[in-house]
């Protein structure tokens, strides 16, 4: 599998420092987080984001986030590649990011685009959990 | 005796070996102007005499390791044209007493192949299914044999889990019914003793670049009493008593009969070597939890060790274990993107064959790069594990199955 250097530059950064990475999980049952899990095990990747927010005006902000996943070096590149493009941003925000921008921050190989696609799927999860409980 | 380690470390010899040094230096004297060049064909000057001398000797040198007369095997370039010059060729020339065959599903392409295009020509291929540990069973062949079988295709040794068939009772079988048994040896050479004076078989195809030799030269036994005939698949020049033309590759043929003698000189010693380090790596990885070995561990080669690492994705492993080189049967890792098709005939499910490496040990390998690989080995698994949601869950005490997972 031909790889671009990022994607094995953020794998690589994630496995060997996985806090700073934001590997880890909230406690599901908090009422400010927010728990999507995509995938599945016999399709080869299983990706768990979830959202911590904090209310700002009529909106909330995601202010951390923690992830989990089992798959190919992609599908763990691009799962730690969406943590930087959420923290900070609206739910609103967040709902708009698409698959192509995390492909192509990756330069992800065309064979791997389910990958960009399934953690888009984990976003829109993930700030489904988070609203429902509100 | 202390090595020093140099990275990357090759533990994929069961997808080819590197050619022993001594093998190079015997390829490089057959092909210079100063050296043997000559076209073993030529009938006529003393290059095409010497050339063919040491084309006999490197059949002697075949022969001699799997015990068959030299006069039975057929150079080809390759364990794949062997495999497809044995099934067509029997399919082909006793086509009019049957067209039905059978193989089985862990087989190579290189088998699997053949027999798919023969389906396309109007034969009928009943395709076995292993047992749990990955061997075909006397019962699955009986149960498989009809009125118009002509040819049994099974492997010996199995290239992805290392597992060993019973040839001498599945050959018993075959001629006890009166049909055509092939073997595909390409992983057995030098891993175990053959014997093909007494083995009930047919047709067995070797590769020599798995057994330290050069790539692009194999062979194929066709036996001689009783007598196998095949209809040739390649034409122009009627070498090799008419079953595979062409000229033959003097430098290959020497490289693959000198691996094969070395192979027969030095196969106690690699095999004692490599079962140290197998015994070695395995009480290692063992220790690791939720590891899981695909095929029959007290029915395999010892070069050759398949392990599923559950909860941990077979790709994702590989790029952990950047300085190993290994093969796996990750889905993510082929083409197709589908997982090992040997290991769902396992009934293994598709997470775990999703989830399983192939390491393979040789006569290079040292007790270091052992040592090494289990190191990192031990890290990476760690490492993706705590990434992992699956382990979480698996900690949880979640049964997986019970999971509604959102596949996509």
């Amino acid at each position: 599998m031909a790889y671009s250097r990022k994607v094995i530059d953020k794998f690589e950064k994630t496995l060997n420092e996985p806090e700073k990475f934001n590997v880890g999980r909230f406690d599901p049952k908090e009422a400010n987080v927010g728990t999507g899990m995509v995938g599945a095990p016999a399709c080869g990747d299983v990706m768990k984001l979830q959202i911590k927010c904090e209310s700002k005006g009529n909106t909330h902000v995601i202010k951390d986030v923690k992830f989990k996943t089992y798959g190919c070096g992609s599908a763990i590149a691009s799962s730690s590649e969406i943590v930087d493009m959420l923290i900070g941003k609206t739910l609103e925000e967040a709902r708009e990011i698409k698959n192509v921008e995390i492909a192509e921050a990756l330069e992800l190989p065309p064979i791997k685009i389910h990958c960009s696609v399934l953690a888009e799927d984990s976003i829109r999860q993930a700030i489904d959990d988070f609203e429902q409980k509100q | 005796m202390s090595t020093k380690l140099t990275l990357p470390i090759y533990m994929d010899y069961a997808s080819t070996t590197p050619v022993d040094p001594r093998v190079a230096k015997k390829i490089s004297d057959h092909l210079t102007l100063d050296g043997n060049f000559g076209n073993p064909a030529s009938r006529s000057h003393k290059f095409g005499w010497k050339a063919e001398e040491s084309v006999e000797e490197a059949r002697s040198h075949v022969a001699n390791l799997v015990g068959c007369d030299p006069r039975e095997i057929v150079w080809t370039s390759g364990a794949t044209e062997a495999d497809n010059l044995a099934i067509k060729g029997i399919a082909k020339f006793y086509q009019s007493k049957g067209k039905h065959i059978i193989t089985s599903k862990i087989e190579h392409k290189a088998v699997l192949d053949p027999c798919r295009q023969l389906e396309r020509d109007g034969f009928e291929v009943t395709y076995l299914e292993p047992n749990e540990g990955g061997l075909i069973t006397d019962e699955a062949i009986l149960n498989a044999i009809r009125e118009d079988t002509i040819l049994i295709s099974i492997m010996h040794i199995n290239n992805e889990l290392g597992t060993i068939n019973d040839l001498e009772s599945i050959g018993k079988i075959a001629r006890e019914k009166g049909i055509f048994f092939h073997v595909d040896a390409a992983q057995s050479t030098g891993k175990v003793p053959i014997d093909l004076t007494t083995l009930p078989v047919d047709l067995m195809s070797f590769s020599a670049h798995k057994t330290y030799g050069p790539k692009g030269v194999g062979a194929l036994f066709v036996r001689r009493k009783p007598r196998v005939r095949i209809e040739a698949q390649i034409h122009g020049g009627g070498h090799e008593r008419g079953m595979r033309s062409g000229t033959l590759a003097t430098h290959q043929i020497v490289g693959m009969g000198e691996a094969f003698r070395i192979a027969k000189e030095e196969m106690d010693k690699d095999i004692k070597k490599v079962q140290s380090l197998h015994n070695k790596f395995y009480d290692s990885v063992s220790k690791i939890e939720e590891i899981y070995v695909n095929g029959d561990m007290n029915n395999k080669v010892s070069n050759i060790l398949n392990i599923s690492f559950a909860y941990v994705e077979g790709e994702s492993l590989i790029m952990a274990l950047k300085d190993i080189a290994v093969s796996s049967g990750s889905a993510c890792t082929s083409a197709s993107l589908e997982p090992s098709y040997v290991l769902r005939a396992l009934g293994r499910k598709d997470e775990l064959a999703s989830s399983s490496i192939r390491f393979s040990f040789g006569r290079f390998t040292t007790e270091e790069d052992v040592d090494y690989t289990l190191s990192l080995i031990n890290h990476a698994v760690d490492r993706l594990r705590e990434l992992s949601p699956l382990w979480e869950m698996y900690l949880d005490g979640i049964d997986l199955d019970t999971v509604e997972w959102q596949t996509h």
